[in-house]
């Protein structure tokens, strides 16, 4: 036994520990402990791996950068984390997906010094000696190539998200053979670098890849940004794995194989509530697709006062509120939280339902109502609450456009038909809250709001969640004037 | 402007064009009413009533709109001031003469039967609101007529079987015949050539007997169509069947600008049981029942009573007129915008163009026709969009069995040819992810934000090659890894604190 089985031991530990991490996640009430499990494994991994480099000889200039490094990231993820919006959660989880691949840029480049730049070297000889001198230079290729397109792409990811850049796909004219092309360039290269390790290589595969990743994500429209982060968390896992490889650090391999699967299996999830395959994802361009002129007369729609929803809603038994990416843009969780609280104090059922690529981010609805103080036993999934419509009397829809489209489920020509949609129109009223007539992100007209049991509740969400809380305490009198 | 509220000249008239409540919205439309003396009378609405609403009790004639039931009589439109507009029932696809006599004079003519059916014209659509009162009292004047019960009954004195009612065509009349049919508690069938009622029909507690035709469609109009003479066999032999077995039949069978269609004939009507009931709601238009008489109640040979009333919403006059008068005001609500008492007809409004059937004088008889289903249109330029993307066909089974075998074995060659200590990682590798899947698969979706900031925070285990590379060999490694460390280290922490924060925040009721 020496430090080094005893941190392989610890890797092993730290390993299982990140599975029971994301075990824990599966249900609420042991979602904590399984944080902690995470955070458990962290540290054992991390103190493992500094007595192995503390016992390989560190130099001390190497040891105080060390130190430097980790409280100054401490120091910068910490105060992120703490004063981060719910609403901005896509930005930061786009940001720290960034970080994860450019650190993995930076271990493949490193990866190369120490070994292809230094072919005398003492770990070159060792590689040789295994016969993985060839597979070590493919690691580092694929690594580096795998780091920097999630890091330009989480990069482009943050910028649309935060709004600093346009959502608006980019139409490069051949853009997937633009994707294609760079693919076929980064094989080329990786079979020259196996060969032939020159430095210009990498170099050129780095910028390569930066290219790709950028293109990537800025072609992709900002409705389909779930899937975008989702996918690039599945890159930031494989560009960990890759490290992992190249490291020959079992390790580095399962947390990027568990993140990588990860990230997966969400954009798999997203994908199907939007009935789109991965691959059209990615080629982007849907809202484009799906704007011919529609001069189709869906008829009139009705518009209602916060005073008459307000009466609608005393005189409800129950009420969904169907929430979309418009009530985080609106800041109005903490409104519909309050409005929430007020129809339950009156005995009225109220319940939400969650569609799987509302809002921005996998579970972004879940976690800003949570954030208001919404209890999470009444917040559902649109699986479990679609048969519950009929028997609903009110239907809120704040901020949600195409996951409530009757077009959908109905019309197989519309471009969104068969997407899974939440069937808030069975429900015998249906209030939509909405800014103007605009369409949704897709681009499709929405004939919810021409439904004979939909009326429209035009202006800022939030604001208009305020009326309706103002309007409804006096309700009760109201209501009973308005009926006589 | 003066709105003048005209007392019915058709004789046996019981509804009035404006109720005091009414009265009262048109008023708050900027509008002066008038009420002539007595229009109300046969619907309960006094005098009085209308002059407290704030309606002036006087000669509605001279107005510069004038609001009827039925169309103004000779008399009345000889009275009317140059450049009136006139507002009533007026069946201008029935009514040819009135339509050109209407065309000779200096006036405006708005025919409220001729509201085109689409959904936000609904609220002006005279034809719904009167066929919901029509197909109620049917079933009320069925039912006086019917010498049994409509419910069936466990009595004292025996058992007493619930009526058999089948009505024909489900459209608003007959849905409201169905409803008002089953709330008595008889047994409710229904037919409709348009198969999409059959849900609003068991809605109603109605069971909808098919007419299997594979033709069927909704007419651009929202009626029925014309049917093929093969339906038409099928269609004749259902309704012999229900003829021998059902005891109230109601038909509302209309088609817009024709006779109504013949249903029921008289050899069905024969094999009836005496004392059955037929209401021809359709009797004004020629009738679904041969016999029938418009207006009349007739007695057959075999003691069978065909009601062929035509004016069953004016047997429930106050409600009508109630009703009526509410699609007046919501047709002068859609032409005074800016409530200031001001019409404004706008011939582009497809809703004014299609009942305005006379403008200054001017024909504008029949209009272009209005196009209720979204459908057809709407097909034409989906199926444009959808070309564009032939990636979306699915492979076929075969194919898929094929793709995923070659990649299998082409990642068996790879690991094959890979040296033995890759292979080590590479088994890892392939377990881990599908443990990984297999445990991502189970986590709850409101909590996949959390998810993905912890696999963040865990994905910074890339920090491990980072710290092992700091402090040796050349300074650019070492700074290399020192911005790596920075990085990852941000993202280990970040990530669990702000996965903690999140999940803090969870809170049960």
């Amino acid at each position: 036994m020496n430090l080094e089985t005893i941190a392989q031991a610890a890797y092993i530990v730290a390993a299982l520990l990140f599975i029971m991490a994301l075990a824990g996640l599966s249900r609420h009430e042991t979602a904590k402990t399984g944080n902690g499990f995470g955070i458990a494994g962290m540290v054992v991994a991390l103190a493992a791996t500094i007595a192995l480099a503390v016992e390989r000889e560190i130099s001390v200039l190497g040891v105080v950068l060390l130190v430097v490094a980790m409280i100054a990231g401490a120091a910068v993820g910490l105060q992120r984390a703490r004063v981060v919006q719910m609403t901005g959660m896509p930005e930061l989880i786009a940001l720290l997906h960034s970080f994860v691949g450019l650190a993995a840029v930076l271990v493949g480049w490193n990866g190369y010094q120490q070994v292809e730049a230094d072919p005398g070297g003492a770990e070159a000889r060792t590689l040789d000696a295994l016969g993985l001198g060839g597979i070590h230079s493919a690691e580092v290729f694929i690594g580096v190539f795998i780091g920097a397109v999630t890091f330009t792409g989480s990069i482009v990811a943050f910028l649309k998200l935060s709004a600093r850049i346009s959502s608006a796909p980019l139409m490069l004219p051949g853009k997937n053979f633009l994707n294609l092309g760079a693919l076929v360039v980064f094989v080329a290269l990786t079979v020259w670098f196996v060969t032939d390790p020159q430095l210009w290589l990498l170099i050129v595969v780095t910028l390569v890849a930066l290219a790709l990743g950028w293109h990537l994500v800025a072609s992709i429209g900002g409705g389909d940004m779930p899937v975008v982060v989702s996918m690039l968390n599945s890159y930031s896992g494989w560009a960990a794995a890759a490290s992992g490889f190249l490291l020959e650090n079992n390790l580095l391999i399962i947390t990027g194989a568990l993140v990588g699967s990860s990230g997966a299996y969400l954009s798999y999830i997203m994908c199907k509530a939007m009935n789109r395959s991965f691959i059209s994802v990615i080629a982007g361009g849907f809202g484009l697709e799906a704007g011919p002129a529609d001069d189709t007369d869906y008829g009139e729609h009705r518009e209602i006062n916060a005073d008459g929803v307000a009466e609608l809603l005393a005189d409800a038994s129950s009420v969904i509120i169907t929430p979309g990416y418009g009530m985080a843009v609106a800041q109005a969780q903490h409104g519909v939280a309050e409005l929430t609280r007020k129809l339950r104090e009156r005995g009225v059922e109220v319940r939400f339902g969650i569609h799987p690529v509302a809002g921005r981010l996998p579970g972004h609805m879940n976690v800003l109502l949570a954030e208001a103080k919404v209890p999470y036993d009444i917040v559902l999934e649109m699986d479990e609450i679609n048969d519950d419509f009929a028997d609903t009397d009110v239907v809120l829809v704040i901020g949600a456009n195409d996951t409530v489209n009757p077009a959908a489920a109905e019309d197989p020509g519309s471009p969104i038909a068969g997407m899974p949609v939440l069937t808030v129109w069975e429900a015998k009223n249906v209030i939509v809250f909405k800014r103007s007539m605009s369409s949704g992100y897709a681009g499709v007209q929405n004939p919810l709001f021409f439904r004979e049991n939909t009326a429209m509740l035009f202006g800022d969400a939030k604001e208009r969640v305020e009326d309706l809380i103002r309007a409804l305490p006096a309700t009760s009198t109201a209501h009973a004037a308005a009926s006589a | 402007m003066l709105v003048g509220v005209l007392k019915e000249a058709t004789v046996g008239e019981t509804r009035v064009a404006a109720t005091p409540a009414t009265v009262a919205q048109l008023l708050k439309l900027g509008y002066d009413v008038v009420v002539e003396p007595g229009a109300g009378a046969a619907a309960s609405f006094t005098d009085e009533a209308y002059a407290e609403a704030g309606a002036a009790i006087g000669e509605a004639v001279r107005a510069d709109i004038v609001l009827g039931v039925n169309a103004p009589s000779e008399r009345q439109l000889d009275a009317l001031s140059p450049g009136a507009t006139v507002i009533s029932l007026l069946s201008p696809a029935l009514n040819k003469d009135l339509v050109d006599d209407l065309a000779k004079r200096p006036i405006t003519a708005l025919a409220m039967d001729a509201v085109p059916r689409i959904s936000r014209a609904q609220s002006l659509d005279v034809l719904s609101s009167m066929a919901n009162i029509a197909g109620y009292r049917a079933i009320v004047e069925a039912a006086h007529a019917f010498g049994r019960f409509f419910t069936g009954q466990v009595t004292a004195a025996g058992k007493v079987p619930p009526a058999k009612v089948l009505v024909v065509g489900a459209g608003v009349a007959g849905l409201a015949a169905i409803g008002a049919a089953g709330s008595l508690g008889a047994v409710v069938r229904a037919t409709d050539p348009r198969p999409e009622v059959a849900d609003q029909v068991k809605s109603l507690g109605g069971e909808y007997l098919s007419i299997e035709a594979p033709e069927v469609e909704v007419s651009a109009t929202g009626y029925a169509k014309e049917m093929s003479d093969d339906y038409k066999a099928r269609e004749r032999q259902l309704y012999e069947d229900q003829c021998r077995d059902v005891d109230i039949i109601v038909t509302t069978a209309l088609i817009p600008g024709k006779p109504a269609p013949r249903i029921i004939t008289a050899d069905m009507v024969a094999s009836m049981r005496p004392g059955s009931v037929i209401v021809d709601m359709a009797a004004a238009n020629g009738g679904n029942v041969e016999g029938t008489v418009a207006g009349e109640a007739v007695t057959t040979d075999n003691g069978v009573t065909i009601l062929g009333y035509t004016d069953l919403a004016g047997r429930l006059p106050t409600q009508s007129s109630q009703l009526y008068g509410t699609n007046l005001v919501n047709l002068m609500k859609l032409v005074t915008p800016a409530k200031d008492g001001t019409p404004v007809f706008d011939l582009d409004d497809v809703v004014i163009r299609s009942m305005t059937v006379v403008r200054e004088g001017e024909l504008l008889w029949p209009p272009p026709p209005a196009q209720v289903s979204a459908s057809p249109a709407q097909a034409a330029p989906a199926k444009a969009a959808a070309e564009p993307e032939p990636e979306k066909k699915k492979l076929s089974a075969p194919a898929r069995i094929g793709l995923i075998a070659l990649a299998g074995a082409l990642l068996f060659l790879l690991v094959a040819a890979s040296p033995p200590a890759l292979q080590g990682h590479l088994t890892v590798f392939a377990l881990a992810v599908v443990v990984g899947f297999y445990v991502i698969g189970h986590v709850h979706h409101a909590l996949h934000t959390p998810l993905m900031s912890v696999t963040n925070a865990i994905s910074g285990i890339i920090v491990v090659g980072a710290l092992l590379q700091v402090g040796h060999g050349n300074a650019a490694i070492t700074w290399l890894s020192f911005a790596a460390i920075l990085l990852a280290s941000i993202n280990i922490f970040g990530g669990f604190a702000v996965t903690r924060r999140m999940l803090s925040m969870f809170s049960r009721s």
